[in-house]
């Protein structure tokens, strides 16, 4: 038997990676958030590249783990986790599916482009509106800049009172 | 020095000054004025420690010796850290602390977007990821000034205080020695004396905002990125380092 012969497709590998969940936001998978880069066969062994949403986000080595678990259930036992720093990741790689995930968890989605205006010009310009993911106003304020985990702000809705967290444009 | 010993050099002082202002940060966890501050405060300790495992394990691998980012960050002694004599600087109140971050980091965020682009894709992909996350550090340390400054009596008079304590570490950041040259000769680093106007001109922008004043130009204390450090470090690394020098090669 070879390996080529009993090795799973890539589209049926990324289906399963689509199950495994972010360990910090579990309302959304890996392959919602752009987490996953890669997923390739060399030879017969699996490389799924992965990137690190924030320098120190400790989930990230958490995540390579969980990859690697799920993958294993599988009955892959041929795999490596690589970690890929280049090009940055940025919330636009968050797809659409995992953007109303987001939101129908109770996290405003990023509202903007990160490859928007620099950090000069963002700092003399009006803040932006988040909408509430709970009522939906745009009435809000932002309490702080980092939030629960350093992928996050944390807002108040002025209509409903709810505080929520908003996931930033990096 | 070696081509290779200047890139370490380099590469170890990027990295320092993240291990050593996030730990200073980290000194906050528990203590802060409100749960959101230590959240705040906590998440850009965790960025710059994030930031600095990628610089010292880099510095490890060019220096060859198999010391990877731990092993310099707990198995070296003052003399060896290369930070700059800024983010050294106590804690203070709140209002210091803010300072000292606000005066970093936008010094931080200009030298990190020169660095992306570099002629060494290792540190320009670094600089890279580390821009995006200093972004934010620079927007909510900016914001503290504008809200301390223009505040009440008090807390104006300690933004004032903290700004004019702090002003005499900041002429380090733009000084070049003949490490920064070398690294600006061969297209690795920026030539330091360029981020100075940028930088000032965000200073008076902001101090004018928040009702400040910028303290005038005067003597600059230096050293921190030779190994000639103030008495801070000796205690901030017999804090960091504890753990490893008690009980060496310990793991969890």
């Amino acid at each position: 038997m070879t390996g080529s012969l009993t090795r799973p497709d890539l589209e049926q590998i990324r289906t399963w990676l689509e199950e495994v969940p972010d360990p910090e936001v579990p309302a959304v998978s890996v392959m919602d958030l752009g987490i996953i880069r890669d997923v390739q066969w060399s030879g017969d062994e699996l490389v799924v590249a992965i990137t690190p949403t924030y320098s120190g986000c400790p989930a990230t080595s958490v995540i390579a783990l969980d990859i690697e678990a799920a993958l294993r259930a599988r009955g892959l036992d041929r795999l490596r986790v690589e970690r890929r720093l280049s090009p940055p990741w940025t919330t636009d790689w968050i797809s659409e599916a995992g953007r109303r995930k987001l939101e129908a968890y109770g996290i405003a989605p990023p509202v903007e482009s990160a490859g928007g205006p620099s950090v000069f010009d963002r700092l003399l310009r009006k803040p932006l509106t988040i909408a509430c993911p709970r009522c939906k106003s745009e009435n809000t304020s932002r309490i702080s800049e980092f939030g629960s985990t350093p992928c996050k702000a944390q807002y108040r809705c002025d209509d409903c009172l709810e505080p929520f967290d908003y996931f930033k444009c990096i | 020095m070696s081509g290779q010993e200047v890139l370490f050099e380099y590469l170890l002082r990027l990295g320092d000054n993240a291990l050593i202002l996030g730990h200073r940060l980290s000194e906050w966890c528990g203590h802060s004025p409100a749960l959101e501050e230590d959240l705040a405060l906590s998440n850009v300790a965790l960025d710059l420690i994030g930031q600095t495992q990628l610089w010292l394990n880099l510095a490890g691998e060019i220096e060859g010796k198999g010391r990877d980012a731990d092993k310099l960050a707990y198995l070296r002694d003052a003399r060896d850290f290369r930070n700059l004599l800024l983010v050294e600087q106590p804690n203070g109140n709140f209002a210091a602390t803010m300072a000292r971050q606000f005066h970093f980091d936008a010094w931080h965020y200009l030298l990190l977007r020169e660095l992306t682009g570099s002629k060494d894709a290792r540190i320009a992909e670094i600089a890279a990821k580390g821009l995006k996350e200093v972004t934010y550090h620079l927007e909510r340390s900016r914001d503290w000034i504008l809200r301390l400054g223009d505040g009440t009596e008090e807390s104006h008079r300690r933004m004032q205080a903290a700004i004019d304590d702090l002003w005499m570490y900041t002429g380090e950041m733009f000084e070049s020695d003949e490490v920064d040259q070398a690294m600006m000769r061969e297209g690795i680093g920026p030539d330091l004396a360029s981020l100075h106007e940028p930088w000032l001109g965000l200073m008076r922008s902001t101090a004018e905002e928040a009702t400040l004043t910028l303290p005038q130009p005067g003597w600059a204390q230096r050293g921190g990125k030779r190994g000639m450090h103030s008495e801070h470090l000796g205690y901030i690394l017999a804090d960091l380092q504890f753990l490893q020098r008690a009980y060496p090669n310990a793991t969890w």
